[in-house]
């Protein structure tokens, strides 16, 4: 069975750090970073990347459309 | 595989609509607001009828729609969008015209515009946000707001005897003939949203074809005067707004199914 890698870029300044891409991630690749951005939102970013597998789940529930994703079969 | 490599352009699966335009939205941390732009541009482009399309944007959170998605749009005065859109349908019926509304405009003192547009089935689609409180303002008590909620004006929680009972406008549209498709979605999970994009697809669909008004509700969130962070608002949504606004199709026909019936035997 062909594996599927995935990577999602997050726009860290779009973000506002609302959490819920980390909650709709099946694979628990998501985290709100420690840190914030300009506009003081805790944004989020992939602490497991290696579990990504692109199933844009992430992107879909973005209410700012700030995260790109990537799939590729390996 | 290193994640540079997967990072590549020909990977590509998913990216930001191209009709949303790079500004910043003003909306809170979490807001459905987001989402259902976000679905609208990607119907709209998919659609091919980004040159054709109008939009009417209300008076709400709603009101700068016109700066994030990349079509024209009209404003109108609070509650009376589908009666300016009922007038850009008719005079462009080339064009395909929505209206955006939420709660307290479409439900609340635009009441008589929504009933009676839709009455008269002009070919237009309306996006009704129901987040069952007045957002923009500061958390008030709105028509749909559930009994029991606690809002700035009710602050006890709603009070039957008091407020009157939560009105269920999808369903009241529901029963009018110049309506084609009424829907109730929502935009908690992705399922949902993926759901709710078709709803609307199927919305824009049928206003092309002048079946009649489509009508399609999104039962949202609106965690800053809810006061529960984002994630708890769409639970919260899922346990008290669903039993009394549950999703699913009410309606989907056209307004021209009624007319050989309903007319006077001469």
């Amino acid at each position: 069975m062909a594996k599927v890698r995935g990577a999602v870029v997050v726009d860290n300044e779009e973000c506002k750090g609302c959490g819920l891409c980390v909650v709709a991630c099946p694979q628990d690749v998501l985290g709100q970073n420690k840190q914030v951005n300009s506009r003081g939102y805790h944004y989020s970013f992939m602490k497991n990347p290696e579990a990504c597998i692109g199933c844009m789940n992430c992107a879909i529930v973005c209410p700012d459309s700030c995260i790109t994703v990537y799939r590729v079969k390996v | 595989m290193q994640i540079t490599d997967i990072i590549n352009p020909e990977n590509l699966v998913y990216e930001k609509p191209k009709l949303l335009t790079s500004n910043t939205m003003h909306y809170c941390p979490g807001c459905s607001h987001g989402v259902v732009h976000k679905l609208l541009a990607e119907v709209i482009e998919e659609l091919g009828i980004q040159e054709k399309t109008i939009g009417v944007s209300p008076v709400g959170c709603g009101v700068f729609a016109y700066n994030y998605i990349d079509i024209d749009w009209q404003e109108a005065a609070h509650g009376r969008a589908p009666a300016v859109a009922c007038g850009i349908s008719r005079t462009n019926p080339d064009k395909v015209v929505f209206t955006y509304q939420g709660d307290g405009d479409l439900a609340s003192i635009g009441t008589g515009e929504i009933m009676h547009a839709c009455n008269r089935g002009d070919d237009f689609v309306v996006i009704f946000i129901n987040n069952g409180i007045y957002g923009m303002t500061g958390g008030q008590m709105a028509p749909t707001t559930l009994l029991g909620q606690v809002t700035a004006t009710t602050p006890c929680g709603r009070d039957a005897a008091m407020n009157g009972y939560p009105l269920k406008i999808t369903e009241l549209i529901a029963q009018l003939p110049g309506t084609s498709y009424v829907t109730r979605q929502s935009v908690h999970t992705p399922a949902a949203i993926r759901k709710c994009k078709k709803a609307i697809a199927k919305a824009f669909t049928s206003a092309q074809e002048k079946k009649g008004t489509a009508f399609v509700e999104v039962v949202s969130t609106c965690n800053m005067n809810w006061k529960l962070p984002p994630v708890e608002a769409n639970q919260w949504m899922e346990e008290n707004m669903f039993p009394f606004y549950p999703p699913g199709d009410m309606k989907d026909g056209s307004k021209h199914d009624i007319h050989p019936n309903n007319t006077v035997k001469s």
